[in-house]
C-alpha cells in the first residue's frame, strides 16, 4: 500500500515497515493476540457445551463416592472411597509398576547391550536379534501378547505350574511367598542395618588406608559378608524369626503370600523387555564411543581388565549413557499408560478411564493426569540438567 | 654397539606371505576365535545354541509344519480333525483378511482404498531411492497432492464418489491413515516449530519451548483422550467433528513436538558460516532458511523422521483405546469370532500381526540406516 | 619384578602374526639390549605398529617367541601384567583419559598397580610432569591442553611406572609442526638418560640424534637394520633408498 504514494510520507512509514526489532514485535503482539483470542473462545464454548451436557465443573467430584473397584491398590481403598482415593490408588500403581519395570528394564537393557558386544559371535548375534524384534514391535500388541496369549495361556489355580512348591503360576496371576516377621525379626533388619552403616565405615576407612600405604582392601567381599553374612547369623542365633508364608490352592484360587495380578505382570515383563532393548541399543553405543585406544592405554599401563572397565570405560560411557536412559525411563512411565489396553488399574485407567467415564468431567481430569506426568517429566529433565552441566568433559 | 647390530635378523628378500597356521585362519579357526576362545565362552556358546533350538524348532513346527493351510471354519483347525497337534491355522487369517486390511469398508468400494494405497507406493518409493530425480517434485506431489486426493478418494461424497463413513474404516487402512497423516501434517508443522524455537523474538520462542514440551512429556494415550473428550468441549457445539478427525488432529499435534526435535537437532548441525554466508548474499530470514538452511537440515535428519515415522506407526495401536479399530484392534476384534474359535487362534492372530507389524518396521529402520550410512559417507 | 641381570631387554625370534588370513608379521627376529634406542621405519602398512604392540601384548602373535626382560610372553595373564607394568606405551593419539586430571592420569596406574599410596603416587607424577615440563596443568583436565601437551602428559603417565622399556608408536605424527619439537626435546632428554626405547617414527633427525639402530620394515618383515649413521649414508636395500628418497625431501 506504500507503493502508491511515492510523498515524502512514505518514508518514514517504510522505515517503521521494515524496522526488524519493531517488526519483531508486532509479530508476537499479533502471536499473542491470537493466543488470547483462542483461549477465550475455548473458555466460552466449553462453558455454554458443558452447561447444555449438565455437566459438573470443579474438583468437587474428588469427594465424591468412586464406586467402583480396583483390583490391585497399595493402600487400603474400597468401593465406597473416594475419586480423590482413587487418583492415589491409580498413582501409586502406575509408581510401582514403572518402578519395578525401571529396574527390571535397566538390568535387562545393560545384560543384552553387554552381550551384543561380545566377542562370542553367536551370543552377540542373538542379542542383536532380540533387539531387533523386540523394536520393531507395537508395545501395545506386546502387552496384549503377554496378557493373552502367554499369561492368559497359563492353567487355572487347580493346575497351577509350581515352581519349587513356593511359586505358582495360573491364569489369576502369580502368587510368590510372602515374608511374615516374628519376634525378634527387629534384630535381624537391625543387623541389615547395622551392616549397610559398618560397610559404609569401612569405605571410608579402605579409602584413606590406601591414600596412606597404599594397600588395597577387599571392600566387595567384606561388604557381601557384612550386609548378607551378618544378618544370616543373626537370624540363626535368634532361631529364624523371619519366615515364609506360601501361597495355597484353596477352592479356586490362592491365599496367602502375595498374587501378582496377571494384568500387573503382563504390563510389567512387556515394559521391561521393550524398553530394555531400547536400553540395550543406548549402552552399546555408549561403551562403543570410549574408542579402543582407552582400553588399550589402560592395559598398557598394566591395568587389569576388571579395573580398565570400572575407572577407564564404564565413567566415560555413563557420561554419553545417562542421558538417553533417563529419557527411557520416562518413556517407560508414560508407556504404563498403556495399562488401560488390558485392564491393569493405574492411574491413566482409573482416572482418565473409568473416572472420567463416570463424571464426565473431562477437562479437570485430562488436566489433572496429563499434569502428573508432566510434572514427572519436568523433574526428571531438571534433574537431567544439573547432571549434564556437571559433568560435561571439560574442552578446550 | 657393532655386537648387537649382528642380532637383527634381515630377510635376504622378500618371501611370499604364508597362510596362516590352521588354528587361525579356516572355519575351524573362526570357530575357535569366535565361540570357543575361552572356557566361559564354550558355555555361553552351548546355551546360546540350546536357546536357539528352544525358540526356533517350535517356531518352526507352528508357523509351518504343524499349521493348517486351509480350511473353511473352526472344525478344520481343531486337532481332532487334523489328528495332530495343530500349528497355526492359516485359514483364520484367509477369512479375516479383507477385516484387518479394510475393516468395513463397502466390499465394493475396495478399489478406491487399493488405488490410494497404489498411488501412495508410487510416490513414495521414488522418494526413497536416493538416486531418483525430480526430488522437489515429488515431495510436493507426495506431502501436498496426495493427501487432498487420498482424502477425496477414501471419504469420498463428491466428484461421484459414494460418501463412506469413517467409522467403517478399519484395519491397516486405519494404520496407514493414522501413520501417514501424522507424518504429513507434523513434518510442516515441525519445522515450523523448530525454526520458532530458535528464533530471537522471546514471545515466540516462548510459545514454542511450552508446545514442544507439553507434547513431550504427556503419553499419547492421554493426548487421544485429549482430543476424544476435551477437544470437542473447546469447539462451537455446531461442529461435529468425526471420531478419526480427532485422533488425527491429536496425533498430528503429538507427532509435530517430536518432529520439531528432530528438525531442531538438523538445523544445530548446520555451521554458522552458512546463515552469515545467506545473509551476506542478502537473502532475508525465509529465504535463508527456505534455500540455504532447511534443504541441508532436512536431508541430514531423513533417518529422524523415518525413525519418527516408526515411532508414530507403532503408537497408532493405541487408537483401539479410543474405540477406533486399527491394524491390532480388528484383529482382536477377530479373537471373538465363535466361527474360528479354536486353541490356536489367538496365537494365530499374534503371529500374523507380529510378522506384518515387524515387517514393516524393520525395513524401514534398515532403510533409515541407509541413509544414515550414505549421509556419514557422502559428508565426510 | 626379575631379579636376573639381563642384558637384553627384548628378545623377538622368528615371531610371526596374522590378521586372519593376512600375513602382517613374517619371521620377525630383534634382539634390543638394555639401555639401547631403536628407531623403526617404513612405508604406511609395513607392520610397524602392530610389531610394537606386539611386545606389549596387546596383539597376540601367533608364531615364534617374544621376550622381554627375560619374560616369555604366553597367555599367561598374570605375567602379561607384569610385563605390561614394566613396559610403557606411548600412543600417537595420546590416549590420554578425558574423565581425569592430569594428575589423575598419573597417578591412576601407580595406585592400583603399583599399590603406591596416593601421596607417594602424587609426588612421582609430579616429578615426572616437572620433568616434561608441565608441572602447571597437573589439575587440568586432557581437554583444555594442547596436542604437545598432552602427548607430554601420556609421556609423563607412562614414565610414573618407572618402566624399564619405552614404547614409542609415532608419537609426533598426530601434532603441528610447532608441537612436535616439544615432545622430541621430551624423547631425546628420556634417551639422553639410558631409558631402553623403541620407537616407531618418521622424525629422521631424532633417529641421527639418538639412535643407536635404524630399523627399517616393509611388507611385514626387517628388511633392513643398521647404525644411523651407516643407515642414512649407504642404504641397501632399494626399498629403503626409495623409502629415504621420499622421506627426506
Ligand atoms: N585389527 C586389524 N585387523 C586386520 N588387519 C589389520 C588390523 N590392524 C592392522 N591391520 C593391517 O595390518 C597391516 C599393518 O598395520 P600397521 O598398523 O602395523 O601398519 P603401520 O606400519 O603401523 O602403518 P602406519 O605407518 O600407517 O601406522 C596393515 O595392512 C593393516 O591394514
Ligand atoms: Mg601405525
Amino acid at each position: 500500500m506504500t507503493g502508491e504514494r511515492e510523498g515524502p510520507a512514505a518514508r518514514p512509514r517504510l522505515a517503521v515497515l521494515y524496522n526488524p526489532k519493531l517488526r519483531g514485535i508486532f509479530y508476537q503482539l499479533v502471536l499473542l493476540a491470537i493466543m488470547v483470542w483462542l483461549g477465550i473462545e475455548f473458555a466460552l464454548n466449553a462453558k455454554t457445551n458443558l452447561q447444555a451436557q449438565k455437566i459438573a465443573t470443579g474438583f468437587g467430584f474428588l469427594d465424591n463416592t468412586a464406586g467402583f473397584g480396583v483390583n490391585q491398590s497399595l493402600i487400603a481403598y474400597q468401593e465406597s472411597d473416594t475419586y480423590g482415593r482413587v487418583f492415589f490408588v491409580g498413582l501409586l500403581n502406575t509408581l510401582v509398576v514403572s518402578a519395578f519395570g525401571i529396574a527390571l528394564a535397566t538390568a535387562i537393557g545393560f545384560l543384552v547391550g553387554v552381550a551384543r558386544l561380545s566377542n562370542n559371535w553367536l551370543i552377540a548375534r542373538l542379542a542383536g536379534v532380540y533387539v531387533e524384534v523386540i523394536r520393531n514391535l507395537p508395545l501395545l500388541f506386546q502387552i496384549l501378547f503377554w496378557y493373552l496369549a502367554v499369561l492368559g495361556a497359563l492353567p487355572a489355580p487347580r493346575n497351577a505350574i509350581s515352581v519349587l512348591d513356593g511359586v505358582f503360576l495360573s491364569n489369576r496371576g502369580i502368587a510368590v511367598p510372602r515374608p511374615l516377621f516374628g519376634e525378634g525379626s527387629g534384630l535381624v533388619l537391625a543387623a541389615f542395618a547395622a551392616g549397610i552403616v559398618v560397610t559404609l565405615m569401612l569405605r571410608f576407612w579402605a579409602q584413606a588406608r590406601q591414600e596412606k600405604t597404599g594397600q588395597q582392601f577387599p571392600l566387595g567381599c567384606a561388604a557381601a559378608g557384612l550386609i548378607l553374612g551378618l544378618p544370616l547369623l543373626v537370624m540363626i542365633a535368634a532361631g529364624f524369626p523371619i519366615g515364609f508364608e506360601l501361597p495355597q490352592l484353596r477352592g479356586f484360587n490362592f491365599v496367602g503370600g502375595v498374587t501378582m495380578i496377571p494384568e500387573f505382570t503382563a504390563l510389567l515383563i512387556a515394559l521391561s523387555t521393550y524398553t530394555a532393548a531400547f536400553i540395550a541399543e543406548i549402552v552399546r553405543s555408549g561403551i562403543q564411543a570410549v574408542s579402543r585406544g582407552q582400553t588399550e592405554a589402560a592395559y598398557s599401563l598394566g591395568l587389569k581388565p576388571g579395573r580398565t572397565m570400572s575407572m577407564v570405560v564404564i565413567p566415560q560411557a555413563m557420561r554419553v549413557i545417562i542421558p538417553p536412559l533417563t529419557s527411557q525411563y520416562l518413556n517407560l512411565t508414560k508407556n504404563s499408560s498403556l495399562a488401560v489396553g488390558i485392564g491393569y488399574p493405574d492411574l491413566f485407567a482409573v482416572f482418565a478411564g473409568t473416572t472420567l467415564n463416570q463424571t464426565g468431567q473431562a477437562i479437570e481430569i485430562l488436566a489433572v493426569t496429563m499434569a502428573v506426568y508432566l510434572v514427572i517429566s519436568l523433574i526428571t529433565s531438571a534433574l537431567m540438567n544439573w547432571y549434564n552441566s556437571r559433568l560435561q568433559l571439560v574442552e578446550r | 654397539m657393532t655386537g648387537t647390530t649382528q642380532t637383527a635378523y634381515v630377510a635376504p628378500a622378500i618371501t611370499a606371505p604364508l597362510p596362516p597356521p590352521i588354528a587361525v585362519g579356516g572355519p575351524v579357526g573362526w570357530v575357535r576365535g569366535n565361540l570357543l576362545n575361552s572356557w566361559s565362552n564354550a558355555i555361553v556358546t552351548i546355551v546360546s545354541l540350546y536357546l536357539i533350538w528352544a525358540v526356533a524348532v517350535p517356531l518352526i513346527n507352528f508357523l509351518i509344519i504343524d499349521a493348517v493351510w486351509d480350511g473353511a471354519g473352526r472344525a478344520d483347525c481343531l486337532p481332532e480333525k487334523v489328528g495332530h497337534s495343530v500349528g497355526a491355522c492359516w485359514p483364520f487369517i484367509g477369512a479375516k483378511f479383507s477385516q484387518l486390511v479394510y475393516g468395513f469398508y463397502p466390499w465394493n468400494l475396495h478399489w478406491r482404498v487399493d488405488l490410494t494405497f497404489a498411488l501412495g507406493a508410487v510416490l513414495l518409493v521414488p522418494l526413497m531411492i536416493p538416486r531418483a530425480p525430480l526430488k522437489m517434485l515429488n515431495s510436493i506431489l507426495f506431502f501436498g497432492v496426495f493427501p487432498i486426493v487420498a482424502f477425496f478418494l477414501l471419504v469420498g461424497g463428491s466428484f461421484g464418489l459414494e460418501h463412506v463413513e469413517t467409522r467403517s474404516w478399519g484395519g491397516l487402512l486405519v494404520t496407514l491413515v493414522v501413520a501417514v497423516t501424522g507424518i504429513v501434517v507434523s513434518l510442516p508443522l515441525g519445522i515450523l516449530l523448530a525454526l520458532g524455537r530458535r528464533s530471537h523474538m522471546p514471545a515466540v520462542q516462548g510459545m514454542c519451548v511450552i508446545f514442544i514440551e507439553f507434547w513431550r512429556g504427556v503419553p499419547l494415550i492421554t493426548v487421544l483422550f485429549f482430543a476424544t473428550y476435551m477437544l470437542p468441549l473447546f469447539l462451537p457445539n455446531t461442529w461435529t467433528i468425526d471420531a478419526l478427525l480427532r485422533v488425527l488432529v491429536g496425533v498430528a499435534l503429538f507427532s509435530a513436538a517430536y518432529m520439531a526435535e528432530v528438525v531442531r537437532g538438523g538445523l544445530q548441525a548446520i555451521p554458522r558460516g552458512q546463515f552469515e554466508a545467506a545473509s551476506a548474499l542478502g537473502l532475508g530470514y525465509w529465504k535463508t532458511m527456505g534455500l540455504i538452511v532447511l534443504p541441508q537440515a532436512l536431508r541430514l535428519v531423513i533417518p529422524g523422521i523415518v525413525n519418527n515415522f516408526i515411532g508414530l506407526f507403532k503408537d497408532t495401536t493405541l487408537v483401539l483405546i479410543v474405540s477406533i479399530f486399527d491394524f491390532l484392534g480388528q484383529m482382536r476384534a477377530a479373537f471373538a469370532d465363535p466361527n474360528w474359535s479354536t486353541p490356536v487362534t489367538l496365537y494365530t492372530g499374534f503371529a500374523f500381526c507380529g510378522i506384518v507389524y515387524f515387517v514393516f518396521c524393520f525395513s524401514m529402520s534398515r532403510y533409515s540406516l541407509f541413509v544414515e550410512r550414505r549421509l556419514n559417507t557422502s559428508h565426510r | 619384578m626379575h631379579t636376573t641381570k639381563n642384558e637384553t631387554a627384548v628378545e623377538i625370534v622368528a615371531m610371526n602374526k596374522w590378521y586372519g588370513q593376512f600375513h602382517v608379521l613374517r619371521d620377525i627376529n630383534l634382539k634390543v639390549g638394555r639401555g639401547e634406542r631403536i628407531v623403526i621405519c617404513g612405508p604406511s602398512g609395513s607392520g610397524k605398529s602392530t610389531l610394537i604392540r606386539c611386545i606389549n601384548r596387546l596383539e597376540e602373535h601367533q608364531k615364534g617367541k617374544i621376550i622381554v626382560d627375560g619374560t616369555e610372553l604366553t597367555n599367561d595373564l598374570k605375567k602379561i601384567d607384569e610385563i605390561r607394568s614394566d613396559v610403557g606405551m606411548v600412543f600417537q593419539h595420546f590416549n590420554l583419559f578425558p574423565h581425569l586430571t592430569v594428575l589423575e592420569n598419573c597417578t591412576l596406574a601407580p595406585i592400583w598397580v603399583r599399590k603406591m599410596p596416593k601421596k607417594d603416587a602424587e609426588e612421582v607424577a609430579r616429578k615426572y610432569l616437572e620433568r616434561v615440563r608441565i608441572p602447571e596443568q597437573a589439575m587440568k583436565y586432557p581437554g583444555q591442553l594442547s596436542g604437545g601437551q598432552q602427548q607430554r602428559v601420556a609421556i609423563a603417565r607412562a614414565l610414573c611406572m618407572e618402566p624399564k622399556i619405552m614404547l614409542f608408536d609415532e608419537p609426533t605424527s598426530a601434532l603441528d609442526p610447532e608441537m612436535v619439537k616439544e615432545v622430541l626435546d621430551t624423547m631425546v632428554t628420556l634417551a639422553l638418560d639410558g631409558m631402553t626405547m623403541l620407537c616407531v617414527t618418521h622424525e629422521m633427525g631424532f633417529a641421527r640424534q639418538v639412535a643407536n639402530r635404524v630399523v627399517f620394515m616393509d611388507v611385514g618383515q626387517i628388511v633392513e637394520a643398521n647404525e644411523p649413521k651407516e643407515f642414512f649414508a649407504h642404504p641397501q636395500h632399494e626399498r629403503t633408498k626409495l623409502f629415504l628418497s621420499q622421506i627426506l625431501h
